[in-house]
């Protein structure tokens, strides 16, 4: 484990939803490891999705949470960056180019099939209509999806399938380059064929950068992450490498977990 | 048993009463067409009202409700989307909300005596501007609700999906939150609009009406409505014919515009 360089950190880090008197998360440590993919497991309503949702601050879409503690993201020269203080637009927007996120829900956006993908690099300020094309080819070809789209780019991405749609998010998110991807449940709305392509695809990506996926399924945690995280009702209850979680827990309440006795 | 019977009952009435609604509507387009129909000549679209036509009225009628919605579709949108991006959860917005809600259920005849006492006496007379602004003042609140109901069936994972990908707030309301709801918001505004060209009451002492053809704004304007009301009081059968030709074809032309937004503009989605 000492060898694996650190991409993310979080330190002591406590979450108040607005308007909530108890916080959701209570002193998190957990490391992002790079080029290596962490799961986060545990009952609905553990925090595992707030966590994830803190770490590129798309929480703030709605104003007056609390955050307690510190997030650090790590730059490539080694120096570290608390992405808590962050509070100007303009920082949240280079985070999210560094932390991607895909959804449960695959969200394609009202347009057409390039213009999804090229629209993170648009915004980033990539103008020049040729070096888009190809952005947005190697972004297609990254997330598997180049085969089925290349004759349709200008159709509208919402004709294509439910799983061709998630995997046309990853490629989204992929095309910025970010440093990490996160990754909500992301096959829970899709059929065993396209979670298999997922899969495979998050597997791949694991080479370029790094990767949190929350699931609630144990098969793929045990099947995708180098490392697993169980959170239970706002703590961070376990983690370790996920061969140590899934065959020898620490904890009674992870065994249990893990082995179907409750959530 | 006594259950079936029950069933029956209710079915039997319920369908009396959908018989019922719906033959009224009937009714009426019936005798429309009937009367309209045969007092419609060529010359009925050629002629202005003061030679036995009615086509200053529809120009007139047409041009005051094209620019009633040009001031209120851009206003109402804008309000809408303040209401459901910007000031969600907000006291402000909240009474906003409320207050549109009442404005849309205000007496159409109210707008017109406000509208009346501001822009009409103190400018010296009935003028088509007056008959504009009490018709946007109809329409933004239909604008602004259908804006904030249309916005509101747009998922939140879309604008956080548009936010992770490092998009700035007003960009993603502009370039993703509304191209989403286009079709709902379209619809929304063809429907105010058929609603609009319909009113009499804004216009009756706003602009009231003309028997020439005009363009110009700042004198009382000619209005399809306000001279079917008129027309409809005459003694004359002339009159009373102009009338009801003047009735179908208003009536037929906002049940074209209903039918297109609820139909060809979903359709294209």
């Amino acid at each position: 484990m000492a060898k694996d360089k650190l991409v993310m950190e979080i330190k002591d880090f406590s979450f108040t939803y607005s308007g909530a008197e108890e916080p959701s998360l209570r002193k998190i440590n957990l490391p992002v490891l790079k080029n290596k993919i962490t799961a986060m497991i545990g009952p609905s309503g553990c925090g595992k999705s707030t966590l994830l949702r803190a770490m590129n601050r798309i929480h703030d879409l709605y104003p007056g949470n609390k955050y307690e503690g510190k997030i650090n993201l790590y730059k490539e020269d080694g120096t570290k960056e608390n992405i808590l203080d962050l509070k100007k637009e303009n920082d949240f927007i280079k985070l999210r180019q560094q932390v991607g996120m895909i959804f449960q829900k695959p969200t394609p956006f009202p347009m057409s099939i390039f213009d999804n993908v090229a629209y993170g690099l648009r915004l980033s300020g990539t103008k020049n209509k040729s070096e888009l094309e190809g952005h947005v080819e190697k972004a297609l070809k990254d997330a598997a999806i180049w085969k089925e789209t290349k004759d349709r780019l200008k159709e509208s991405a919402l004709g294509l399938s439910g799983g061709q749609q998630q995997r046309l998010c990853i490629a989204r998110a992929v095309a910025l380059k970010p440093r990490v991807i996160l990754f909500d449940e992301p096959t829970s709305a899709l059929d065993p064929l396209s979670t298999g392509a997922i899969e495979e695809l998050i597997t791949e990506l694991k080479k370029e950068l790094s990767i949190m996926i929350v699931t609630h399924n144990m098969q793929q945690a045990s099947r995708l992450s180098d490392y697993t995280a169980f959170m239970y009702l706002g703590d961070l209850a376990e983690y370790n490498t996920t061969e140590k979680i899934f065959l020898n827990p620490e904890k009674k309440l992870t065994e249990d977990y893990i082995t179907g006795r409750f959530g | 048993m006594h259950r079936l019977i029950l069933n029956k009952i209710v079915l039997v009435l319920s369908t009396l009463s959908a018989v019922i609604g719906i033959s009224f509507l009937f009714w009426i387009l019936a005798t429309l067409t009937y009367k309209g129909v045969s007092s419609i000549h060529w010359s009925t679209f050629t002629n202005d009202l003061v030679e036995g036509g009615i086509r200053n009225l529809l120009v007139g009628q047409f041009t005051m409700a094209i620019i009633a919605s040009v001031v209120a579709v851009p206003i109402g949108m804008m309000a809408g989307i303040y209401l459901r991006e910007y000031g969600h959860g907000s006291k402000l917005a909240s009474v906003i909300r409320n207050l549109s809600d009442v404005m849309m259920s205000a007496p159409s005849i109210v707008i017109g005596v406000f509208v009346f006492a501001l822009f009409v006496d103190p400018f010296g007379g009935y003028n088509g501007w007056a008959g504009i602004i009490a018709l946007a003042i109809m329409m933004i609140p239909i604008i602004i609700s259908t804006t904030d109901n249309m916005l509101s069936l747009v998922p939140t994972e879309l604008r956080e999906a548009g936010m992770a990908l490092g998009g700035s707030k007003h960009k993603i309301i502009l370039q993703i939150v509304v191209k989403a709801a286009k079709v709902g918001i379209t619809t929304g505004v063809l429907l105010s609009f058929a609603r609009i060209i319909g009113e009499t009451a804004p216009l009756l002492f706003t602009s009231a009406n003309n028997q020439f053809f005009t363009m110009d704004l700042t004198e009382q304007f000619p209005s399809l409505t306000v001279s079917i009301y008129n027309l409809a009081t005459y003694p004359d059968s002339e009159s009373r014919e102009l009338a009801w030709a003047a009735a179908f074809i208003l009536t037929m032309i906002v049940l074209f515009i209903n039918l297109i937004g609820r139909y060809a503009i979903r359709n294209k989605k």
